[in-house]
């Protein structure tokens, strides 16, 4: 008799998997990339091929190691790296970046229990790990275009430390200093729509946190347009606040997660000894993220009272 | 009475629709040489056989019945000799008995059959027991206990359910093009003897014609609404449309009947409204035969009993061609062991697909998207269900509400992980009933 095969229902699944969402946020970075590469040069193309080579390596290393399935087909490590890079100044020692991408994958990630377990964003916790132990490295900024001139030029300041002086339009294009991935504004919302369009992520989320760091830099003085275009804030409240192992499950978890984001950002901004905080404040609220779970779990349909758990 | 779009719904996911079949005409199939008729084609108590090896027996012959209320009459669906009294295992593990019965292909009509004489409430519902009616959209509950159901003057709204939200299904669809006046009829008599004057159609916009037809039957003086829905899936599951048509909740724990609320199948009201006209019970019914594997995808009205390989042979089904084969449709049907099952009362469609197609994907991590919890209709986290249900957590499972799951398929289907979390959800269930009734005995 001839045999046929049993499974319990649904029989049908949709299209979605892990790697076509990484591969998404790939496409989705690339503008942001391009910018960085034309307005640093050769030298941030460099650096983010050392940072995506080292993740997926970690990865691959580690997993094999510790005896686990081999995860480097879902493309997680490649974003890590990318993201990473794009935290990095560009004249980065490249033995900085590696260390960075190995404490990202290994330690972040993978010794909480790889993709979904981590509590941490990788790339967040790794840029704040470099920080702290390579802090004049991390905060040796370039000039835009001093690569075509041969210059050696180092920049004084990134655009947080003198906003006055700084037009709104080079913040939007990036034609100014900072880390490889973050100075265009305009570059990075283009991979944010793309990645909304795609449903990888919740506009909601980038919209709380950046509209909340307008608004309180606005009442507390600051130019809120200037403030949302510069530094980090694209970059973390897009591509890191919307990381899916590190944020609330529930769409009211996310939005409280982005409104904390939006407020420690400012704080830390205004009133803080570090001139960007948008990474901190992601961190904070990465540890948080249980809590909020606990808070905002959904009441099932037809159940009168709460549903804490 | 008016076409009205429904402005409230529960979540749901956007399916394929795969409706191939919307366009055509329900064929008879053939009357196959046996039959087998399972004694058990409804949620219930299984029925006694009336009928022994070596008797003839007509169309339309009581074949089955039980003294227990809760069970539906089974009919014989061809005249010709029983060859035997089987043991039968159904697609879900049940065990019953089943009439073998060798056909004669003539078809002789059991001469006792006669529109039934309904005169109040009471001989109404006996009126559907005795037609074999069963809910047709898929469960299989008794009609008669839902029609006689000890609240039922709290019932003020009566929500036909047209919604045919599954993929490639669109047996209902047919029936409400091909059958209008049989659910005018059926809808009529339910309203008459049950007392109830507001009436809502809820099927989904993808079916214009068929909302069209549905709204040419009723008069403007009957409170009647054909309430449009957005095409989502679970749109036909109970509670779904109950919320989408009425903007009711029903509670966990309740009946849609406890808040004045009755929902039937369409094609269900359909049988009734034929046989109040013929008297004919519930014999043959229409489904839809799709699916990758399937060379000409058809609508067939098939005479319950029939095997399931003889609706492939007759769609063309070449018997290398397929690896896997439903009853229903791709989010909550059942797949079958073996092409020799029959056709039952609440099997809407048959389904055909490629081994290739059929090949289940890798499993991998879960990566806390929350798609899951997104797009759940009863807004349950079966992320975390898994969870509760892999580290064996009964009193987390209660807590989650893991029985209010419907089972529809939703959170499998999203998951960009391939996790089986409608699964583990049904295994949930069963874990915390045996959690629950240990609690019982120990007390």
């Amino acid at each position: 008799m001839k045999k046929l095969i049993v499974s319990p229902s649904p029989h049908l699944l949709s299209g979605n998997s892990t790697s076509n969402i990484m591969f998404d946020m790939i496409v989705a970075l690339f503008p942001a990339l391009l910018v960085g590469i034309y307005v640093f040069g050769p030298r941030a193309l460099i650096v983010t091929c050392v940072c995506v080579a080292t993740c997926m390596l970690s990865e691959f290393l580690i997993r094999k190691l510790m005896r686990r399935s081999n995860t480097i087909s879902d493309f997680s490590a490649i974003v890590t790296g990318i993201l990473l890079a794009f935290n990095l100044p560009p004249q980065i020692p490249l033995w900085v970046a590696v260390i960075g991408s190995v404490f990202a994958i290994v330690v972040v990630k993978q010794l909480f229990g790889g993709i979904g377990q981590n509590f941490a964003n990788p790339a967040i916790a790794a840029r704040i790990f470099l920080v702290v132990s390579f802090g004049t490295y991390m905060t040796s900024w370039t000039e835009p275009f001093a690569y075509r001139y041969g210059l050696d030029a180092t920049a004084s300041a990134t655009p947080l430390t003198d906003l006055a002086n700084t037009k709104t339009l080079d913040l939007l294009l990036g034609n100014t200093s900072g880390c490889i991935g973050e100075i265009s504004a305009l570059a990075l919302l283009i991979g944010g729509i793309y990645l909304v369009i795609r449903r990888v992520i919740n506009p909601l989320v980038p919209f709380t946190f950046i509209g909340t760091v307008f608004v309180f830099t606005w009442v507390l003085g600051e130019d809120p347009v200037k403030q949302i275009l510069a530094g980090g804030l694209m970059l973390g409240a897009i591509f890191m606040a919307t990381d899916y192992s590190t944020t609330p499950a529930t769409l009211k978890g996310k939005i409280i997660f982005a409104f904390g984001c939006g407020v420690i950002t400012t704080l830390i901004r205004v009133f803080g000894s570090y001139p960007e905080g948008v990474s901190f404040a992601i961190l904070l609220m990465n540890l948080i993220t249980p809590l909020i779970d606990r808070i905002t779990a959904t009441k099932p349909v037809g159940t009168g009272g709460t549903n804490r758990v | 009475m008016a076409i009205v779009r429904a402005k409230r719904r529960l979540a749901g996911a956007h399916v394929p629709h795969h409706k191939n079949t919307e366009q055509m005409e329900t064929q008879r199939c053939p009357i196959p040489p046996r039959v087998v008729i399972p004694l058990l084609q409804h949620m219930g108590t299984p029925c006694d056989p009336l009928v022994k090896k070596g008797d003839m027996v007509l169309v339309g012959q009581k074949i089955g019945d039980s003294s227990h209320p809760f069970s539906v009459p089974i009919h014989a669906s061809c005249s010709g000799i029983v060859a035997e009294i089987a043991e039968y295992r159904n697609v879900l593990g049940v065990s019953c008995k089943a009439v073998v019965i060798d056909t004669d292909g003539e078809q002789r009509i059991d001469p006792s059959i006669a529109p039934p004489i309904i005169q109040d409430r009471e001989s109404f519902l006996s009126a559907v027991r005795e037609s074999g009616a069963v809910g047709l959209g898929g469960a299989g509950f008794p009609t008669h206990i839902k029609l006689g159901y000890q609240d039922i003057d709290r019932v003020d709204k009566l929500v036909i359910n047209a919604a045919e939200c599954e993929p490639y299904i669109t047996s209902d669809y047919r029936t409400c093009i091909e059958d209008t006046q049989a659910i005018a009829d059926g809808i009529h008599l339910i309203c008459r003897y049950l007392g109830i004057q507001k009436v809502y159609i809820g099927i989904e916009d993808n079916k214009p014609l068929a909302i069209e037809r549905l709204n040419s039957l009723f008069s403007p003086a009957e409170d009647v609404s054909i309430v449009s829905l957005k095409s989502l899936y679970p749109q036909g599951a109970e509670k779904s449309i109950i919320y989408a048509t009425c903007g009711v909740i029903v509670p966990k724990g309740k009946l849609p009947a406890d808040c004045g609320v009755l929902v039937i199948n369409v094609s269900t009201v359909a049988h009734l409204g034929n046989y109040l006209k013929a008297g004919m019970p519930l014999i043959a019914r229409r489904i839809t035969v799709d699916g990758d594997a399937v060379g000409k995808p058809s609508n067939l009205h098939v005479l319950i009993g029939t095997p399931i390989r003889a609706v492939l042979d007759f769609c063309k089904v070449p018997e290398n061609s397929y690896g896997k084969v439903l009853m229903g449709g791709p989010m909550m049907g059942t797949a079958v062991e073996s092409v020799e099952m029959p056709v039952i009362k609440n099997n809407n469609a048959i389904l055909a697909f490629t081994e290739k197609s059929a090949q289940l994907p890798q499993t991998t991590a879960c990566i806390r998207c929350g798609k899951c919890i997104g797009i759940c209709p009863m807004k349950l986290m079966p992320a975390r269900l898994e969870k509760a249900y892999d580290t064996r957590n009964p009193e987390l499972l209660m807590k989650l509400h893991v029985d209010l799951c419907i089972n529809c398929g939703c959170c499998s289907f999203i998951c960009p992980a391939k996790r089986h979390l409608a699964q583990k959800n049904q295994l949930g269930k069963v874990l915390l009933k045996e959690y629950q009734s240990k609690g019982v005995s120990n007390k």
